[in-house]
């Protein structure tokens, strides 16, 4: 008794966990179920039953209640497939002018504000992508076709592949110095060389349209959060979703009421990329000290004023860190949009990826890491540049830069025409280097990757049927055995012991949506896999941090191999797990390990750097030895911190997992995928979506809840 | 006597969510213990004084005394809960957002404690930014923010951002930011109280120095109760929002008003704050020595020579003619009398 006096927490978690383990033997799988295989769920099966609600049949397979709630939500996806589809056809028509045909017509107004979107976005992109790669289409859209024939020098070239490497490398110098001007014209003399110009350009025009529509869009919505704590309520839930959603569950709706292409792509990258913008926004805005809007107030400033000449303005680290997430997000979906027919080096990495040639495939994501990579730095060095003064200098000094873009412009040109004359008959590599020109490396990889297969095949396989026999298997038997009930008592019990009777009640509602759905097995394999994956990335990750702190160097190195890592778009991880699993489970698991693994380091080297020196000098002045330093004094302050890590390893290893049904694996994610090429998916995949995002979401909440008090406990903010 | 400047009447400033209900069903007598009870945390309770031209009022009080949030509500960066200020007559709270801006832009400065500069704009950018503001063209802004850069000594650094300036720097810049537009009202939270002890006190004598000069109506917020007699022409104390004392400093130092008034003035040196004329005794008696005293003279400067006398002294105003006397046994009884725990 004086035990349990001495731990109540102690006591109840266990008792939680016996009354969990209770439950999960007590309730076996019933004999009926059988754990169906992708697309089964979507034909009519005699084994399955339907109820109707709303008008709608929601069919469903035999279960027994215990083990696995009845699918109550069933009709979820069907409701927002029909919504939508409602939406897109019949509600609201409106009359509009149609220029071609010269008459009115009538449309539904969802679909005509789509199509008006729709042909801005692709008039932006196709105009980027004029200036890059030559077209005439902008053109086309001011004057017309006759024009265009009767004056054959209005079809514009492109930029000579030369001018755009020259002027990013201006810009890198402007922004940061030598090192990153050396950096960004070794990347494009690189991407031109290995032919892959095109792509690049077209992913590059992608994402000039998306990032700054992002951060327009982003930091509006930040703004108007900011003054208003109505609208920051309202989209506080919404960003919290997003955060944690999936991007392939965000592609399905954007199909139905978008199409394919293109614009699409970037109207779905907005929508993944605003909601951090969004938060850095706000986050820059509310960390402005009250005594600067004051004395911004002061000066006589009107609201206007006080916005843009005084919070803005001090907030700008912030907000260009939001800037830096935005890109990097716009590649990462660069390549996922690829699914709805983005053009680009994503499509040609999924098209390479899909033909297993692995070679192709690493080019095309080599180029794409190496241009997200050389982008980050640009807008952090942007970020954290201080404003210079221009007080008095000359003409010159103020114009440098400028001068010296117009410079290579000129010679840019020149080299370019000249180049007509040199390479007569066969192509201008001073103009562009096409696509099959270039010196390509995919053989030598090709050849590599069947050099690994042929050499080390036994112990790969060996080891892949170890793993897949003794360990995965196994370990999705047991999850599957967590009946519905059991993990409901779990989860809602592991919320109240942390966070009280408002924790349990959150942590309780996104369970029971999971539950309810139809796809309470597929989550429990979604779970399986995010599982194995954060649990190695936790033990490699607070291993590879404990150790790289050790040594300050060490340490910064591994942050900066960190930052290097998150930049890659997260399709690119699976190219060399393809490269020597082939297609299994094990490829997935070793990338999820790989990408959920950079978020652990990160936040336990982070969270160890921020003991504050005082107590290192007081435990040393204590006599304490460096390993007595670390479990006593380090460790336990550190530990919140590094649980954040843990939040963020779960958040990547879900999403990995989810990518990972690209390889073929069986759970949420497949299905989000099958959704894709479904007519009737949208309300599949957004509901999966959200699904996933719940999972998230159930640990988010306790992690953070839990940190919080730790936090508030030992102090510290 | 012309009007004041400056005009409280039963100022309040509760914060809470239904702090106005409360304080009108309070009749203006407010507890701020019953506030608390119900939410609500009294910031300032029933502030009333004028500051007349020229004067300069410095509100003393510690840390959550409410002296930051008056001054707030005198500028309106807060509103105020209840009562009236006016500023030059105007009535200040009934001022719509247009009238309001029009009064800082042309009428109120005001310095801060963290300095509150614009950490993108260079020190003379800092300065040019009310006038800009204002809407004054660009080179007229900057000319005139760089007599500014000269009033406060700070010429040859008009180009350098704030991250490159010292603390005293920075609020050098504060100072001129806050006087480019000429105000008559000047405000200054806690200047100087982020600077290291030599700093604020060269920093101090620079403040008097300028305002020798430019005779602004000035509030004054500090802490620090020496600043506060260095500096004021009257000083008002204050605790829990209420005002304990308004009064000349010599008058605070000789008679608190309160127990809480009282042990700030224990610690502090009375001869080097008190002037003769504080001390003196108005009436004159024909028994005087031969030695004469200014009546403006600090009790030290002149302690030792009066102390050597057997009699009483004159004190004469600066035209010469006597207007009191001070015996020594007075001095002694002042420096080192009428003190608790001495021994």
């Amino acid at each position: 008794m004086e035990f349990i006096k001495k731990y109540p927490k102690l006591f109840q978690w266990l008792f939680l966990l016996i009354v969990f383990f209770a439950l999960c033997f007590a309730i076996d799988v019933p004999e009926t179920y059988k754990f169906i295989r992708g697309q089964a769920e979507f034909v009519k099966d005699p084994n399955q039953s339907f109820y109707v609600f709303l008008g709608k049949e929601v069919r469903y397979y035999a279960f027994d209640v215990f083990w696995r709630l009845p699918p109550l939500l069933g009709w979820v996806p069907i409701w927002i497939n029909d919504s939508l589809f409602f939406l897109m056809n019949e509600w609201m028509p409106i009359e509009f002018w149609n220029e071609d045909t010269q008459e009115f017509r009538t449309r539904p107004l969802v679909l005509q504000i789509s199509r008006n979107l729709t042909a801005f976005m692709t008039f932006l992109i196709e105009l980027i992508r004029e200036i890059l790669l030559g077209g005439l289409e902008t053109i086309v859209a001011f004057t017309s076709w006759d024009w265009i024939d009767k004056n054959p020098w209005a079809e514009l070239p492109g930029l000579p592949w030369t001018i755009v490497a020259a002027g990013s490398a201006i810009l890198a110098y402007k922004l940061s110095g030598k090192g990153l001007a050396l950096f960004a014209g070794l990347v494009m003399v690189y991407i031109s060389i290995f032919g892959q110009w095109k792509p690049s350009m077209q992913t590059l025009s992608f994402i000039l349209v998306a990032a700054p529509l992002s951060f327009i869009f982003g930091l509006g919505l930040g703004i108007a959060a900011y003054k208003s704590k109505r609208v920051e309520k309202a989209l506080y839930p919404i960003l919290l979703v997003m955060q944690t959603m999936p991007q392939y569950a965000v592609l399905v709706p954007a199909l139905v009421l978008f199409g394919v292409g293109d614009h699409a792509a970037v109207i779905i990258t907005m929508v993944v990329a605003v909601p951090p913008m969004i938060l850095l926004t706000i986050l820059g805005l509310r960390a402005i000290p009250p005594e600067v809007i004051e004395a911004g107030r002061m000066s006589g400033c009107n609201n206007w004023q006080l916005m843009f000449k005084v919070l803005i303005p001090t907030a700008r680290r912030d907000i260009l860190i939001g800037v830096n997430q935005v890109i990097m997000v716009c590649f990462s979906m660069a390549v996922i949009s690829a699914f709805i027919g983005a053009k680009g080096l994503g499509f040609n990495l999924l098209l390479a990826l899909n033909q297993l040639n692995i070679g192709l495939a690493l080019e095309a994501g080599l180029c794409i890491s190496l241009i997200a990579i050389l982008l980050d730095k640009m807008s952090l060095a942007w970020a954290n540049k201080q404003t210079d003064y221009f007080g008095n200098l000359t003409f010159y000094q103020r114009n440098r830069n400028i001068l010296f873009f117009v410079a290579t412009v000129i010679i840019g040109i020149v080299l370019a025409y000249i180049g007509t004359f040199l390479f007569k008959g066969s192509y201008n590599y001073l103009f562009e280097v096409p696509h099959n020109k270039g010196i390509s490396t995919a053989d030598f990889w090709n050849k590599g990757v069947d050099w690994i297969f042929d050499t080390f095949f036994v112990y790969i396989k060996a080891f892949n049927t170890w793993l897949i026999q003794d360990v995965l298997q196994p370990m999705r038997a047991l999850y599957l055995r967590m009946p519905a009930v059991a993990t409901l008592v779990l989860v809602v019990g592991a919320g109240y012991l942390i966070g009280g009777i408002r924790s349990a009640l959150v942590v309780c509602g996104l369970t029971l949506f999971i539950a309810l759905s139809p796809w309470w097995d597929r989550a429990l394999v979604t779970a399986y896999m995010a599982t194995f994956g954060v649990v190695i990335s936790c033990i490699i990750g607070f291993t590879v941090g404990t150790l790289c702190f050790q040594n300050k160097h060490s340490a910064s190195f591994m942050l900066g191999v960190c930052d290097i890592f998150q930049t890659f778009p997260s399709f690119v991880y699976l190219i060399p797990v393809m490269m020597l699993f082939g297609i299994t489970d094990t490829s997935v698991l070793i990338a999820v390990i790989v990408y959920a693994t950079i978020p652990a380091t990160r936040y336990t080297i982070e969270g160890l750097r921020s003991v504050p020196v005082g107590l290192h000098d007081a435990a040393t002045m204590s006599g304490v030895n460096k390993f007595q330093r670390l479990t006593k004094i380090e460790f336990p302050l550190a530990f919140p911190h590094m649980m954040l890590g843990l939040n963020q390893t779960i958040v990547f290893a879900l999403f990995m997992v989810i990518i990972g049904a690209f390889i073929g694996t069986e759970d949420l994610g497949q299905y989000i995928l099958k959704a894709l090429s479904d007519k009737k998916g949208a309300g599949i995949g957004f509901t999966l979506g959200i699904c996933v995002a719940f999972i998230g979401l159930i640990f988010d909440n306790l992690i953070r809840t839990w940190v919080e008090k730790r936090k508030k406990h030992l102090g510290i903010n | 006597m012309s009007e004041p400047v400056i005009k409280c009447e039963a100022v309040y400033k509760i914060f809470g969510a239904n702090a106005k209900k409360m304080l009108q069903e309070s009749n203006g007598n407010v507890d701020a213990k019953t506030f608390q009870e119900n939410g609500c945390i009294v910031g300032v309770n029933n502030a009333s004084f004028e500051v007349s031209k020229g004067e300069m009022l410095v509100v003393m009080g510690l840390s959550g005394s409410g002296k930051s949030t008056l001054l707030r509500c005198i500028s309106r960066l807060t509103d105020a809960t209840g009562g009236k200020i006016f500023i030059e007559g105007q009535d200040l709270l009934q001022l719509n957002n247009k009238e309001l801006i029009e009064l800082r832009r042309n009428k109120m400065g005001m310095v801060f404690q963290s300095f509150a500069l614009l950490p993108h704009k260079t020190v003379v950018e800092n300065i040019a930014f009310p006038l800009q503001i204002k809407g004054i063209k660009t080179e007229d802004s900057i000319s005139k923010a760089m007599d500014m850069v000269k009033l406060v000594g700070l010429d040859g650094r008009e180009n350098y951002f704030p991250r490159e300036l010292s603390g005293g720097q920075q609020q050098r810049v504060g100072i001129a930011r806050s006087l480019a537009v000429e105000p008559d009202i000047w405000f200054l939270d806690e200047p100087f109280s982020a600077l290291d002890p030599l700093i604020r006190k060269e920093m101090q004598d620079e403040f008097l120095r300028l305002q020798e000069k430019l005779k602004k109506t000035i509030m004054f917020i500090t802490h620090d109760f020496d600043e506060a007699l260095k500096l004021a022409d009257r000083i008002a104390i204050m605790k829990d929002g209420i005002i304990e004392q308004l009064d000349t400093p010599a008058n605070i130092v000789l008679n608190p008003a309160t127990e809480y008034v009282r042990k700030f003035t224990e610690e502090v040196p009375r001869e080097k704050v008190l002037l003769i004329e504080d001390v003196m005794d108005p009436s004159t008696t024909d028994n005087l020595g031969d030695l004469k005293v200014l009546k403006d003279e600090i009790i030290e400067n002149v302690a030792e020579k009066i102390l050597t006398q057997e009699k009483s002294v004159a004190v004469i105003d600066n035209k010469n003619k006597i207007v009191g006397s001070i015996n020594p046994s007075k001095i002694i009884n002042t420096v080192f009398g009428g003190r608790k725990n001495n021994n």
